[in-house]
């Protein structure tokens, strides 16, 4: 009995050894194949960074640049995003530094460098565990058996692994990325490879609020993309609905053949009705614009989206060419929530000597709008981000000289792609960016608050 | 006297009702009949394009297979539409089955991350993906396309499957699992024709989406012989120096029939689809 307590070892101790050396704690414990595993793991971090960087040359002493490796290397580039610029020499670019290849290098060591250390925290947490196990009951399973059963129970992470690692690498990765670029003072004056990107703080959050132009753009395509977003969305919700209800009614024969042809604009890809309509309304070869001139209702041609004293007209026109696009989506859902309402409350109804319009407001109107309510909320936000109809059909035009790079029809989304892609602004794009994000998350947020599969959540 | 007026009544709404069907039935069909008919006129430009052309012929669309890369983005865009649906239905099938069938440690912190991520305009990740693939080797690549295609609409698809699948009784899942199935077993046998409703959706939302994806291509595709059909055809319109007015018409007809066809043949799917999407948020 004392003899056995004399050879117990406290739970930390195993710990502490395999903090020390990955896996010596489970080789302590007599548990060679995991403690040889752990080893492997965090053997293979040490191997990466010492083949990737320059540990035999260190006659100047240890220099992140010079001498790191992935890990430290990348993590100095994050940092530091780059100390030398590269310059143009007669024999072209010297060597040099490019700040964004920094980042995005610097922001994939560390996710990896996480990765492991995830693997560190359990390498540890195993050890102590195994051990007061062994301690309390004085057995233990063996490597093979824990690696078993560890793979039965990894069963859900080795099928979400590929999901999760796309999502990791091409959704969180550039998230994170693009986070990042907000705090940065790069731009089309400051381009890399020649020019050295600087992390500048909330330098850029403080010119969108304090330069009157910026400030200027910002409300006002705020307001519009709002005003673009509930005007948009009510239309084709109404109007949808208004369709979805004539076609239901017994008088409507050929009920198919209607709904076959109203269904057509959600059925033609988006982008090729918008170009269609743009060319339809091109102010100097369209033909709407050619058959009221030729009609005699207007003495000259009308530039559409291109007039810049008119912009209410380029507005009005693009909310209901958005109305084409998006009312048959909502007539089919409304025409088969219409289904559903069951006859006896009409009839019961009838019975009490109720006219039309009070059975629509009383009845049809409570249950449809009952059943599809999310679907406007969720309608609302892809309209906000309804980048297709505004780029193609205006491309934010008609242009407004006040705005910084915006057009009077530019949403947010429209704007921040003028930004980055035709003006370079990456900087300015970015803080535009976590903007859009930020409303758009919180509109999203009352929604699913309400929904069920959240509460479950 | 009542009964007539009533009749009256009854011939006069159905009169304004079918006046009205007909008007917005003209307004939707209109502009397709005019690109339709623009894409069989002989004159190359806007302005002569109209719904019923006076010299119809086949010239567009022959120029377009002869006289430019059409039939080469065509086959671009196929081959990535097919990539798309089979591995976005691959891997959100998988990831929801997951997340509906099994416990597992951090599990609610995955759930709650990919709702957050499916909040994500994928416009603000386009920039970074495109640095991103520059230091990868994969710009101006096919590849490349997919992967972005893929994980940027996986978060969605996962969330919305899971909450299908939800919804289905496991009760199918423990009888086979007590007659022995494996889990890969169960998922193929089981949960796939169980969840082909809404698979359905996902396969062809991901399918359609290459045709019409604008800003992707733009920014990771800089090679003519890599281009998308929604690159080329925008090419062909924004470039007013070019004329190519009827060449557009022309592509985009035959881009467009399909997707239409694909669409109304599946419309059942396609609304349920997307009622769920907003149902689950």
């Amino acid at each position: 009995m004392t003899a056995l307590h004399t050879k117990q070892t406290p739970a930390w101790a195993a710990g502490l050894l395999s903090a020390i050396v990955w896996g010596a704690g489970q080789t302590l414990n007599r548990q060679y194949l995991k403690g040889l595993l752990f080893f492997l793991i965090g053997a293979g971090a040490f191997a990466i960074e010492i083949a990737t960087g320059r540990y035999t040359d260190m006659a100047g002493g240890f220099r992140f640049r010079e001498n790191g490796g992935f890990f430290l290397k990348g993590l100095w580039g994050l940092f530091t995003l780059g100390t030398q610029p590269r310059t143009m020499g007669l024999t072209g670019l010297t060597a040099g530094d490019h700040s964004i290849v920094l980042m995005a290098n610097g922001i994939i060591a560390l996710f990896i460098l996480l990765l492991f250390l995830f693997f560190y925290i359990w390498n540890i947490r195993d050890a102590a565990k195994a051990r007061s196990q062994l301690n309390e009951t004085g057995m233990l399973h063996s490597s093979l058996q824990e690696i078993k059963k560890l793979w039965e129970s990894m069963y859900a992470y080795i099928i979400l692994s590929p999901a999760a690692l796309l999502t990791l690498f091409i959704c969180v990765l550039p998230i994170v990325f693009g986070v990042l670029i907000a705090f940065t003072d790069y731009s089309r004056s400051n381009l890399p490879p020649t020019k050295l990107v600087h992390w500048v703080g909330l330098n850029n959050f403080v010119t969108v609020t304090e330069v009157f132009s910026w400030m200027h753009t910002f409300l006002g395509v705020l307001l519009w993309t709002f005003v673009w977003a509930i005007l948009a969305t009510i239309t084709t919700y109404f109007f949808g609905f208004f369709q979805a209800v004539l076609l239901n009614s017994s008088i409507v024969r050929f009920k198919k053949l209607w709904r076959s042809i109203y269904i057509l604009p959600w059925a033609v890809p988006a982008m090729i009705s918008a170009l269609v309509f743009k060319s339809m309304f091109n102010g100097q070869f369209g033909p709407i614009s050619q058959f009221l001139l030729d009609m005699g209702l207007t003495s000259e041609r009308i530039y559409w989206f291109t007039d810049p004293s008119n912009t209410n007209l380029a507005r009005i026109l693009a909310l209901l060419i958005n109305l084409w696009l998006g009312f048959p989506y909502f007539m089919a859902l409304i025409g088969g929530t219409l289904t559903t309402v069951s006859e006896s409350y009409y009839e019961a109804a009838r019975m009490d000597g109720a006219n039309a319009g009070q059975m629509f407001w009383k009845i049809t109107f409570p249950i449809v709008y009952k059943a599809t309510a999310p679907l406007l909320m969720l309608s609302f936000v892809s309209n906000f981000n309804n980048f297709g109809v505004i780029y193609f059909l205006t491309e934010g035009g008609p242009a407004n000289p006040d705005y910084n790079f915006a057009g009077n029809t530019d949403l947010l989304i429209t704007w921040l792609y003028k930004l980055t892609l035709d003006n370079r602004l990456y900087n300015m794009g970015a803080v535009m960016s976590i903007i859009v994000f930020l409303i758009v998350a919180s509109f999203s947020l009352i929604n699913l608050r309400k929904s069920k599969s959240f509460e479950e959540l | 006297m009542k009964r007539k007026r009533t009749n009256l009544t009854r011939i006069l709404t159905a009169s304004l009702i079918y006046l009205e069907l007909i008007v917005v039935a003209v307004i939707v069909i209109y502009p397709l009949i005019w690109i339709v008919g623009s894409s069989f006129g002989s004159s190359k430009g806007l302005a002569n394009a109209s719904a019923i052309p006076d010299h119809a012929t086949l010239r567009n669309y022959i120029d377009l297979f002869r006289n430019t890369d059409f039939p080469v983005w065509y086959m671009n865009t196929l081959k990535v539409a097919a990539a798309n649906m089979f591995f976005g239905v691959l891997l959100s099938t998988l990831g929801a089955y997951a997340f509906s069938r099994f416990k597992f440690k951090g599990k609610k912190a995955s759930l709650l991350s990919i709702l957050i991520l499916q909040m994500f305009p994928a416009f603000l990740t386009a920039i970074a993906v495109y640095m991103l693939f520059l230091n990868f080797g994969l710009l101006d690549s096919l590849t490349g396309l997919v992967f972005v295609g893929v994980a940027a609409q996986l978060p969605y698809n996962i969330w919305l499957l899971k909450g299908y699948l939800d919804n289905i009784s496991t009760s199918f899942d423990e009888a086979a699992l007590i007659d022995g199935a494996s889990r890969t077993q169960i998922f193929v046998r089981i949960i796939v024709p169980l969840a082909t409703p809404m698979l359905t959706f996902v396969a062809v939302l991901q399918f359609a989406a290459p045709w019409m994806d604008f800003i992707l291509p733009r920014l990771l595709i800089s090679s003519e012989e890599k281009k998308t059909v929604a690159i080329g055809l925008y090419s062909m319109i924004s470039d007013q120096t070019k004329n190519e007015f009827t060449l557009f018409a022309a592509g985009s007809v035959l881009i467009a029939i399909p997707i239409a066809v694909l669409y109304i043949v599946l419309q059942k799917y396609l609304i349920n689809g997307l009622t769920a999407g907003g149902d689950k948020g």
